[in-house]
Formats: structure tokens, C-alpha cells, sequence
């Protein structure tokens, strides 16, 4: 009776312990970045290193990358998952391969992206320090999760739906189009999700790649500081710059909710138009 | 084609002589088919991987004709249903022997047209399969995948199938709601027209009422019954008392000691349940084994 009380209790501790340090984390960055957000902070360039001003490029950069990320990363990546669904068996030596490799990339520290597409993307391919080198960087390192949720996704679709087109005659092809890839939709955007929330918050690849220039960006050949840049320099490099550091830290929360919502709210219309559920 | 039949069937009624084309105890029960075989299975075996699941299947699928199979469950009747419209493709490991002609074409041959095929030989599950689209959608996808994409053809043949299965009065309203919203049953004839728009010769039944209730499977019963001499109906199941009122001829299955399955006996479905040849399929029929 007393070991149940005690195990229980011990199991509410541990729980309650975790909520309260997210609570703590966010009540905190609400405190201290609340106070100095405002419009003028989002859409000013930054001023005396980041001390003052607000981070309107800074934003601009981050979406720009974000954008290249996910452009580049979601079509790779539902082809393989097709790949690795469809048309490999389970136990294929390629089905075996890739997923192997998959689960490699997946454990890779960020660093080692950043210094493979400082390498590649950078210097290899004569991108420089630019926006589009931070974003494909980005996107290499999204495609694994990106790939297995998306297979993992395409794989929980019920077979029953396979078997009853292929036996109305219609090709495998139009199997995916018409029926798995609508069917596997929520599957596909909380990969994307869980993928464009790690690209956000990524800091170490970016410093190699898309560089920390925070003017306005001309073109995607131009050198740009995401927001997780931006938060990383103005807390470690510049004395005084905590205030902003926290408003941008709040933005980036911010950011990565809107971008959840709106994935969602696609998601329910894509889903209500094209593939009726119950 | 029905004409012929019609003919047929005065033919029978006139000479009242033995039972070739009728069925069971019901006289008024389905009327006589051509026997005239569509589908011929010659020495037909199939593994899984090394494994056996038929050995040595022969019988004549006889056009315009409801044929049963019976058995008992993991016997390969399944098996052998998903051989006759190339399922088995899609099984890894899946090996299949002997011969099977369909009109004249070899439908074993790897040069097959394998889409073409399932367009004559279409197949309802167990348990519908109705994709997640509107009831529409269900019916106008693989028509459009043929090719078919005036809306006024595409509205004609799904007015006609959906009449056909006894749903257009049910449904019409509603053309746009999803169709797994459909009862069970309602959703088994949905699966039944979608296959019918694509003009099959064969349609393939895997025990379709047996995740019915009795009112629906009756329905579908009756449907089942409608689509004899336009279409040849090969139907696993394993309600003896549905075998027999629908079925012209009857294959029994059974499961040999090496674990594979094997058909026992085949022939007209009054033989098969009031004089069997076979010890087992007596035992079977008559409910003391299986």
C-alpha cells in the first residue's frame, strides 16, 4: 500500500518535474521577451550589433532558408519514402541500405552538417556563405526524419486499399496519387513539422553555411542570419544584447507555432477536399 | 447472350428432365447456365515461398454461372480466387504452377497484360473496401484511369451500376459524401458497382457477406443471384446453406496432412451437397466435419 502511494508519488514528481522546467523555460523567455516585442522590433533592421533595433532582415533570412529547406527536402523525400514503401520489399538489400544510411544521418550532429555543406555547398559548389547554402544544408539534415515519417506514414495506410485497386486494374501509380499519398497526408505534415522544427532552431549548421550578415537580404545568394544565429550572438558575443536575444527567442517560438498552424489548417483543407474521411 | 440463355432455360423447362442446370431443392431457384467453360484450371499449384498452400487444382469455371468454393478456413480458396486475376503478383514470394486459360489467353503468362486482365476478372473482398472519397469518386476513379473522362459517359455508367446493385435510391442525394459514411452492407454493393463499371466477364467473391449482417448479406445475397448469366460469379464461402441456394456448381477444398490445401471434389451443387462422391465432402456438407 505504502510502496503503491510512494511509487505513484514518485511518478507524479518526476512528470511534474519536467512540465514545470518547459513551464519554467517558456514563462521565462514570455518575462523577459514580451516587453520589447513590437511591431517596429519585427520589421526594423538591427542597430549597434543587435543591441538595439529589431530583426526584420533577420526573419526575412530565416523564412528565405526555411523556404529553401523545405522545397528542396519534401520532394526528395516523399520519393524515397515512395521508395522505400512501394517499391522495395521490406527486407530488400536497397530497402536495408537506405534506411540503414537514414538512421546514420538521422544521429549526425548538426556541426558535421555545417561543416559538410561549408564544404560542399560553400566551397565545392561556389555557393559562398549564402542563403541557399544554409538552406540546402538544412534540408539534408531534415531528410531523414523527413523520409521516415513520411515511409512510416505511407506504410500505415490500410493494404486493403492496394489490393482493391490493384484488382480494379489500376496501376500502382495511380494507386499513390489517388489514394496512399491523400490517405497518408497527416503522416507526411508531421514529418514536415517535426522536420521544420529542428531547421529552425538550428544553429551550428548555419554559422558555417548561410553565414551572420544581418542586412536585408537581396537574393538567395546573399549571405543571411537565421533567428537561432541571431539569439546565439546576441547572448554569447554581445554584452547587453540579453533583452533582444529573449524578444527573438519569443518570435522564434512564435514562428514555429505559426508555421504549425498554418501546416495544420492545410492540411484539414487539403484533406476535406480531395480525401473525404468519415 | 441473355436471349440464349432464355432460350436455354425454356428448353429445360420443356424436357423437365434431369437437373443439369438447375439447382438444389429450389426448382425455381437459379436458372440454367451454358456449359461452357471461361476459365480453365489445369494441375494448378501455388506456394508461399517453399511452403504449399494448393496442390493439383483442376476445374472448369463454367460462363454465366455461379460457382462456390467451400472448405474450411486456410484450405486456399482465397488463394486460389486471387491466382485467377493475378493478386498473387503482388504477394512476395508468391509461386504459382500449371496451367490457367481464360477464353483462350494463358493467364499465367508473364507477357500478360495484367491491368487489362483485372478489368475482366474483378474481385470483391470480405470486408468492403471502399476507398476514402466520396461515393462518386469510388466509382469514377478507375473509369478514369481507362480513359474515360466525358462527365455525362462517366454519370451514365454510375447511375447504371449503382442501379444495378439496388443503391441509386439510396445514394443519389448524396453522391458527394464519403463513402466509408455507408453501412457496411450499402458499402459491399458500393464495391460491387465499382467493380460492374468496368464491364468485367468475371467477377471474383471472397466470402463477401460474411461481414455482413443478416439483412445486408441477405441484400447482397440477392444481388449475387441478379448478376448470374450476365456475369460468370466465382464466390468463396463458407455458409453451406448460401453455397446452396446460389451456386450452380460447387468445389470443396480441404487441407491435406502436408499442410496444403487441395480440392477434393467438384461438380454440380446439388450433387456436391445431396450425393457426394467423397467421404469428406459429406462429412463436411452435412456438418459433422470442418
Amino acid at each position: 500500500m505504502i510502496k503503491n502511494a510512494l511509487a505513484s508519488a514518485l511518478i507524479w514528481l518526476i512528470a511534474m518535474l519536467i512540465t514545470g522546467v518547459f513551464a519554467w523555460l517558456l514563462a521565462d523567455i514570455i518575462i523577459h521577451g514580451l516587453p520589447h516585442l513590437s511591431w517596429s522590433f519585427l520589421v526594423e533592421a538591427p542597430g549597434n550589433a543587435g543591441r538595439s533595433g529589431g530583426i526584420g532582415p533577420v526573419i526575412i533570412s530565416t523564412g528565405l532558408i526555411l523556404l529553401v529547406a523545405v522545397i528542396t527536402a519534401v520532394p526528395f523525400g516523399l520519393a524515397t519514402a515512395v521508395l522505400l514503401s512501394e517499391f522495395t520489399q521490406r527486407n530488400s538489400r536497397l530497402g536495408r541500405l537506405v534506411r540503414g544510411s537514414l538512421d546514420v544521418l538521422s544521429g549526425v550532429p548538426s556541426i558535421v552538417f555545417g561543416l559538410f555543406g561549408n564544404a560542399f555547398f560553400c566551397i565545392y559548389l561556389g555557393l559562398g556563405f549564402s542563403i541557399l547554402s544554409g538552406g540546402l544544408t538544412l534540408a539534408c539534415m531534415i531528410l531523414p526524419i523527413l523520409i521516415r515519417t513520411a515511409e512510416e506514414g505511407l506504410q500505415a495506410t490500410p493494404n486493403d486499399y492496394r489490393l482493391a485497386s490493384a484488382a480494379l486494374g489500376m496501376s500502382r501509380s495511380a494507386t499513390l496519387v489517388h489514394l496512399l499519398l491523400p490517405a497518408a497526408t497527416p503522416a507526411l505534415i508531421a514529418g514536415l513539422m517535426l522536420g521544420l522544427g529542428r531547421a529552425v532552431a538550428e544553429t551550428a549548421a548555419l554559422i558555417f553555411t548561410s553565414g551572420y550578415v544581418d542586412r536585408m537580404p537581396d537574393s538567395l545568394f546573399d549571405s543571411g542570419r537565421a533567428l537561432s544565429v541571431h539569439i546565439y550572438d546576441l547572448s554569447m558575443n554581445v554584452a547587453g544584447g540579453d533583452a533582444n536575444a529573449y524578444s527573438s527567442a519569443l518570435v522564434l517560438i512564435l514562428l514555429l507555432l505559426f508555421i504549425n498552424s498554418i501546416a495544420l489548417s492545410l492540411a484539414n483543407h487539403w484533406l476535406h477536399r480531395s480525401v473525404v474521411t468519415v | 447472350m441473355s436471349h440464349f440463355i432464355n432460350n436455354k432455360s425454356e428448353q429445360v423447362d420443356k424436357s423437365d428432365t434431369d437437373d443439369t442446370y438447375t439447382l438444389g431443392p429450389l426448382q425455381s431457384g437459379p436458372p440454367c447456365c451454358i456449359p461452357e467453360p471461361l476459365i480453365r484450371v489445369e494441375n494448378l499449384s501455388l506456394y508461399y515461398a517453399a511452403k504449399p498452400a494448393l496442390e493439383s487444382v483442376s476445374l472448369d469455371i463454367y460462363k454465366g454461372c455461379i460457382t462456390a468454393l467451400i472448405g474450411p478456413s486456410g484450405c486456399g480458396k482465397t488463394s486460389f480466387l486471387s491466382v485467377l486475376n493475378r493478386l498473387t503478383d503482388m504477394i512476395p514470394g508468391c509461386r504459382v504452377s500449371g496451367k490457367v486459360h481464360f477464353n483462350s489467353t494463358n493467364l499465367l503468362s508473364p507477357s500478360l497484360d495484367v491491368q487489362g486482365l483485372r478489368r475482366d476478372i474483378g474481385m470483391i473482398f470480405q470486408k468492403p473496401v471502399p476507398f476514402p472519397l466520396s461515393i462518386r469518386r469510388n466509382i469514377e476513379l478507375p473509369l478514369r484511369e481507362y480513359g474515360m473522362n466525358k462527365q455525362a459517359d462517366l454519370n451514365e455508367v454510375m447511375q447504371q451500376v449503382l442501379r444495378d446493385v439496388g443503391l441509386w435510391h439510396e445514394v443519389k442525394n448524396r453522391l458527394e459524401s464519403p463513402a466509408q459514411a455507408l453501412s457496411g452492407g450499402q458499402q459491399q454493393r458500393l464495391c460491387i458497382a465499382r467493380a460492374l463499371a468496368l464491364r468485367p466477364q468475371v467477377l471474383l467473391m471472397d466470402e463477401p457477406c460474411s461481414a455482413l449482417d443478416p439483412i445486408s448479406s441477405g441484400i447482397v445475397e440477392d444481388l449475387i443471384q441478379r448478376l448470374r448469366d450476365k456475369y460468370t460469379v466465382v464466390i468463396v464461402t463458407h455458409n453451406l446453406a448460401q453455397a446452396r441456394r446460389i451456386a450452380n456448381f460447387a468445389g470443396f477444398f480441404w487441407i491435406r496432412e502436408q499442410r496444403a490445401g487441395c480440392l477434393i471434389e467438384f461438380g454440380q451443387c446439388k450433387q456436391i451437397f445431396e450425393a457426394p462422391a467423397h467421404e469428406l465432402t459429406a462429412a463436411y456438407v452435412n456438418g459433422s466435419r470442418g
